[in-house]
C-alpha cells in the first residue's frame, strides 16, 4: 500500500519540474563510512526539500540501493533515481545500503523534522513540539525555512523558540550575539530560560554575547513582572468578587439589624454543600447532563441557605434585638450547630466537588498570563449577583422597605412598614446570597465542615471597611481587599499579605469608625 | 499611715465571700495535696495527676474569665480576641521554659529545637533574657499590657465600640495567629513550644512541682478574685459601671472614659497574660491555636454561662463549661459542638445572668413561696 503510495508521488513529483536534491548528497547516502552518510542525511534535512522526505522515507524503509554509481529507490521490479525521480530500469545486482542503529535514529530524526513542511497542521505542531528536545546548530536553515512558511501563530512561536535555540548553539560568536539580540524582545518565560545560562561565563565564552544576554534577560523580565502583576491585578479581582459574594449577605442584614451573623460562613459552606449533593444527584441519576449540574444548583443553594437563614432569624436572633454584643454569641453557637451538623450529614473530611468541563482551560492572555474560565465565571458571577442585588434594593418595593428599615428603623415602623416581617426577608435574602457565594467557592476551593470559618473574618472586615448600609461600600471594600491583597502577596508572600491586610483595617477603622461610605445623618445612642 | 493594699481589698469583702476564698485556698492548698500525695491511686479520694493538670488548667481559665468579666461585666466591651493576651503570657514563659530544657532536646544543642531545625545559628534577639526567670516574668505582664495599651489606646480615643470593637479584637487576634503560625517569626511555627524539661531547675512532670503550680494557680485565681472585688466596688468600679451603662451621660458628668476603659482593657490584658503563663507549664504545650477565633469567644460563653457583672459567675462558668468539655469530649466527641453551640444560644436566650442570676431567681422564688 505504501509502495504504490510513493510511487505515486514519485510520478507526481517526476511531472512536476523542481530543484532535485543535489545528486552527489544523495550519493553520499551509499558511502561505506556511516559518518559520510549521517552527515548527508543532515545537509539533506536542512534543505527542508519535501523529495528528501521520500529518499529518506526509502532509506528507512531499506528500499534505498547503490547501482552503477547512482542511489536507486527500489519499489519491488520498478526502480527510480533517488535523485531525480526518474524511472531507471531495474538493476540485475542492486548493492544494498547498510542502515545501522545510529542512521536509523538519524534518519528517524531527520523525517520528524521534515514532518515541519507537511500539509496538515497536526503534524506540523506534533513535530515541532518533538523538536524541541534535541534542536542543535546545524537545524538552523531547516527551522529558519519552516519559519518562512508557517502561517500558525502556536507552531510559529515554538519554531522561533527552537530557531533561535538553534543559533544560540551556533560556534560563531556573532551568530549567536544575533539571535540573543532576536529574543531580547520576546517575554515568554521558556525564553528566558533558555538565556539564563548565557548570561554565566560558563556558558557564554563571548563576553560581548554574554553582555547582550544579560540586557536581554533583563528587559524580558521586566515585562515578565509586568504580566505578572497584570496575572496578580486579576486574581485580586477574582479573589475580591469571592470576598464580594461572601460579604454582601453580610452586608445586607448588618445594614437592616445592625448585628453580625457569626454563621455567615456556615450560611457559605451551605451553598457549598448543595453544589455537592446537586453534583451526587446528577452522577446517580443524569450522568449524561453532568457538566450542567452546575447552573441546576443555583436555586437549591439560594432557597437551602436562605430557609436555615429565615429559621436562624425566627428562632434565635429575632429575640435579641437590641442586644447586638449577646447576637455575636448566639449566632457563633448557631454556627457551631451548623458545622457539626454539616459533619454528622457529610463527614468530616473534605468532599470532592468537580469544576464542569466548560469551566477548565482558561484564555492565554500572553506566555505567563492565563486566565483561568473559572476565575472568570466567578468574576462574571459576582457581577450578576451583585445586578441582581442592585436592581432589588434599588427598584422594588421590598428593597425600598429594606432601605428605610436600615435608615431608621422607627420611623419605618410609623409610616406601615411591616418592620419584623422586612427583617426576616432581609435576613433570608442575605443568607441566600451567602448560599450563593458558597456554590462558587465550591468551584475553587476546598468544601468541609470548616470551610466557613476561614471567610467570616475576611467577610466582616469587608462590611467593616465598607461600611453599613450601601453596597457601593461592600464592593469597593472587597475588590480593593482583593488586589491590595494579591500585588502584596507578590512582593511578601501570603502569610504577611494577610497580616498587614488585618492590620490596615484595624489602623483604617480608627481613622474611619463609620467605614468608607457612610449613611449621612445624625445619630445618638 | 494607710493600711497595706491587701487588708483594704479583703475588707472590701462580705464576711460569705471571705470564707468562701479562705475555703478555696483550704482545699486547693491543703487537701488537694494531701490526697494526691498521701493516699494510695487505688483510693477512691486519689486525686489523680489527670485530675490535678485538668483543675489546674481550668483555674486558669478561670482567671482569664475574671479579666473577661472585668471588661465585658463591668465595662460592657465584648473582645472576642482575648486570646491573643492569654497566648502572649504563655508564649513569654514559654520561651523560659523553652531554654530551661537547655541540652536535653532532641538536637542537643543550646537552642530550642525548632531552631535547630530552622538551621538558625543563635537566638533571634527578642529571646535575649529569656533564660532569667525574673526577666520573662516580666515580659509576662509587660507584652501583653504593652499591646492591650497601644491598640486600647486608638480604639478607644475613635470611640469604637460594640460589634466594631469586638470585631477588631477578632481581626488583631486572628492576625497575630497568623504571625505565629509562620516559622520565620521564631516561636515555633505550628507546633509552638512543648516537651518542656524543667521550671526553674525542678522536673516539670513530677509530682511536686505539679502541687506547686497547681498552688500558685489557686493562689493566684484567689488574689484575682479579691483584687477584682475591691476593684469593682471602689470608685473606679463605680464609673466604669456607669461608662457601661451610659457612657454620653458619664461624657458629659466630666469623666473622660478613654482612661477608664484603658486602664480596665490592659489590666484585663495582664490578667490573662498571668493567665496564659500558669497554664503553659502545667498543660506543657503553647501553640499558636491559642489564639484562634474559637478559642477566644469561647473565653466569652465562660463568662456568659456563669453570669456576667458578678465575680463569682465566671469562674463557676469556667468550671462548668471546661468539666463539661472535658467530659463530652471523652464520652461523646461528636455531640460536643452541638451542645456548646446551643449553650450559646441557650444562655445568651434565656439566661443573660447566666447560672448566677438562675440561683438567685430560684431562690427568690423559693423566698415567695414560703
Amino acid at each position: 500500500m505504501f509502495k504504490s503510495l510513493l510511487a505515486l508521488l514519485l510520478l507526481a513529483c517526476a511531472l512536476t519540474a523542481r530543484a532535485a536534491p543535489d545528486p552527489a548528497l544523495v550519493r553520499q547516502l551509499a558511502d561505506d563510512d556511516s559518518s559520510v552518510k549521517v552527515a548527508a542525511i543532515q545537509k539533506l534535512t536542512q534543505t527542508g526539500d519535501p523529495d528528501t522526505v521520500r529518499i529518506l522515507q526509502a532509506m528507512a524503509d531499506d528500499a534505498l540501493a547503490l547501482a552503477g554509481g547512482k542511489v536507486l529507490i527500489v519499489d519491488g521490479d520498478k526502480a527510480f533515481d533517488a535523485a531525480t525521480g526518474a524511472p531507471v530500469k531495474a538493476p540485475e545486482n542492486p548493492e544494498s545500503i547498510t542502515v545501522n542503529n545510529r542512521i536509523r535514529g538519524e534518519l528517524a530524526n531527520a523525517l520528524a523534522a521534515l514532518k515541519l513542511f507537511d500539509a496538515d497542521p497536526a503534524v506540523r505542531l506534533d513535530s515541532a513540539q518533538k523538536l524541541q528536545s534535541k534542536v542543535s546548530a546545524e537545524m538552523s536553515p531547516l527551522l529558519a525555512k519552516a519559519l518562512e512558511k508557517e502561517t500558525d501563530a502556536k507552531i510559529k512561536a515554538l519554531l522561533t523558540l527552537s530557531h533561535a535555540q538553534a543559533n544560540l548553539a551556533n560556534a560563531d560568536p556573532a551568530a549567536r550575539l544575533a539571535a540573543v539580540r532576536a529574543l531580547s524582545g520576546s517575554s515568554s518565560p521558556s525564553v528566558k530560560s533558555l538565556l539564563q545560562p548565557l548570561t554565566e561565563k560558563a556558558g557564554e565564552a563571548d563576553s560581548k554575547v554574554r553582555y547582550a544576554a544579560i540586557s536581554a534577560v533583563k528587559s524580558i523580565d521586566g515585562r515578565l513582572s509586568m504580566t505578572e502583576n497584570l496575572g496578580r491585578v486579576f486574581s485580586g479581582l477574582s479573589l475580591g468578587s469571592i470576598l464580594l459574594l461572601g460579604a454582601l449577605g453580610l452586608a445586607i442584614t448588618y445594614g437592616v439589624m445592625g448585628i453580625i451573623n457569626m454563621a455567615h460562613g456556615e450560611l457559605l459552606m451551605i451553598g457549598a454543600y448543595s453544589a455537592y449533593a446537586t453534583q451526587s444527584l446528577f452522577r446517580a441519576y443524569l450522568p449524561d447532563a453532568i457538566d450542567w449540574y452546575l447552573p441546576a444548583a443555583i436555586p437549591l443553594a439560594f432557597f437551602g441557605a436562605a430557609l436555615v437563614g429565615v429559621v436562624m432569624e425566627r428562632t434565635v436572633i429575632r429575640w435579641l434585638y437590641g442586644r447586638t454584643l449577646e447576637t455575636l454569641l448566639a449566632t457563633w453557637g448557631l454556627s457551631l450547630i451548623l458545622i457539626q451538623a454539616a459533619r454528622v450529614l457529610f463527614g468530616a473530611q473534605n468532599v470532592e466537588v468537580a469544576n464542569p468541563s466548560w469551566m477548565s482551560g482558561g484564555i492565554e492572555l500572553m506566555p505567563n498570563l492565563l486566565l483561568p474560565w473559572n476565575r472568570i465565571i466567578i468574576i462574571g458571577f459576582a457581577l450578576f449577583v451583585l445586578a441582581l442585588m442592585w436592581v432589588l434594593m434599588n427598584r422594588t418595593r421590598l428593597g425600598m422597605f429594606v432601605r428605610a428599615v436600615t435608615q431608621n428603623r422607627a420611623m419605618a415602623g410609623c409610616v406601615g412598614v411591616p418592620t419584623s416581617r422586612i427583617d426576616t426577608l432581609a435576613f433570608a435574602l442575605g443568607a441566600g446570597i451567602a448560599g450563593l457565594g458558597g456554590l462558587a467557592l465550591s468551584q475553587i476551593s476546598n468544601v468541609g465542615p470548616d470551610m466557613g470559618q476561614g471567610y467570616i473574618v475576611d467577610a466582616v472586615m469587608v462590611v467593616v471597611l465598607g461600611g453599613v448600609g450601601q453596597l457601593a461600600g461592600a464592593v469597593w471594600a472587597a475588590l480593593g481587599l482583593g488586589v491590595f491583597a494579591k500585588l502584596l502577596e507578590g512582593w511578601a508572600g501570603a502569610v504577611i499579605a494577610k497580616i498587614v491586610v488585618l492590620v490596615f483595617i484595624i489602623i483604617f477603622i480608627q481613622k474611619r469608625p463609620q467605614g468608607l461610605f457612610a449613611l449621612k445623618g445624625r445619630f445618638v445612642d | 499611715m494607710r493600711e497595706p493594699l491587701i487588708f483594704r481589698m479583703l475588707s472590701a469583702l462580705d464576711a460569705r465571700a471571705r470564707l468562701g476564698v479562705a475555703a478555696f485556698l483550704a482545699v486547693a492548698l491543703g487537701l488537694v495535696p494531701v490526697l494526691h500525695l498521701a493516699l494510695p491511686p487505688e483510693s477512691a479520694f486519689h486525686v489523680s495527676t489527670y485530675a490535678i493538670t485538668l483543675l489546674g488548667k481550668i483555674m486558669c481559665y478561670a482567671i482569664v474569665a475574671l479579666a473577661m468579666d472585668l471588661i465585658w461585666g463591668y465595662g460592657g466591651i465584648l473582645s472576642l480576641g482575648h486570646g491573643i493576651f492569654f497566648a502572649l503570657g504563655g508564649y513569654a514563659f514559654g520561651m523560659y521554659l523553652m531554654r530551661q530544657i537547655g541540652r536535653d532536646g532532641s538536637y542537643q544543642s543550646d537552642l530550642p529545637d525548632f531552631m535547630v531545625f530552622l538551621d538558625w545559628k543563635k537566638l533571634p534577639w527578642y529571646w535575649t533574657g529569656s533564660d532569667s526567670f525574673l526577666w520573662v516574668a516580666l515580659l509576662v505582664v509587660v507584652v501583653p499590657a504593652l499591646v492591650a495599651f497601644v491598640f486600647g489606646y486608638f480604639a478607644f480615643r475613635s470611640r469604637i465600640k460594640g460589634v466594631y470593637f469586638s470585631i477588631i479584637t477578632q481581626a488583631l487576634t486572628y492576625a497575630a495567629m497568623l504571625l505565629f503560625f509562620r516559622n520565620e517569626t521564631g516561636f515555633g511555627g505550628n507546633n509552638g513550644f512543648t516537651d518542656f524539661k524543667r521550671v526553674l531547675g525542678y522536673s516539670i512532670t513530677s509530682s511536686e512541682t505539679r502541687l506547686v503550680l497547681f498552688g500558685v494557680t489557686a493562689g493566684v485565681l484567689a488574689l484575682t478574685f479579691v483584687f477584682a472585688r475591691w476593684l469593682v466596688a471602689s470608685k473606679f468600679g463605680r464609673v466604669l459601671t456607669a461608662i457601661r451603662d451610659a457612657e454620653s451621660r458619664v461624657m458629659f458628668i466630666g469623666y473622660d472614659p478613654l482612661w477608664f476603659k484603658l486602664f480596665i482593657w490592659t489590666l484585663s490584658a495582664v490578667l490573662c497574660g498571668i493567665a496564659g503563663a500558669l497554664y503553659v507549664p502545667q498543660v506543657g504545650i503553647i501553640n499558636p491555636s491559642e489564639m484562634s477565633v474559637a478559642n477566644s469567644i469561647e473565653i466569652a460563653i465562660w463568662v456568659a454561662v456563669g453570669g456576667r457583672g458578678t465575680l463569682i459567675g465566671p469562674i463557676v462558668g469556667a468550671f462548668v463549661v471546661n468539666l463539661a468539655k472535658s467530659w463530652f469530649t471523652v464520652s461523646f466527641p461528636e455531640y460536643w459542638l452541638f451542645f456548646l453551640g446551643l449553650l450559646f444560644i441557650v444562655v445568651t436566650l434565656l439566661l443573660p445572668q447566666g447560672l448566677v442570676g438562675l440561683w438567685h431567681t430560684l431562690r427568690r422564688a423559693k423566698g415567695a413561696r414560703t
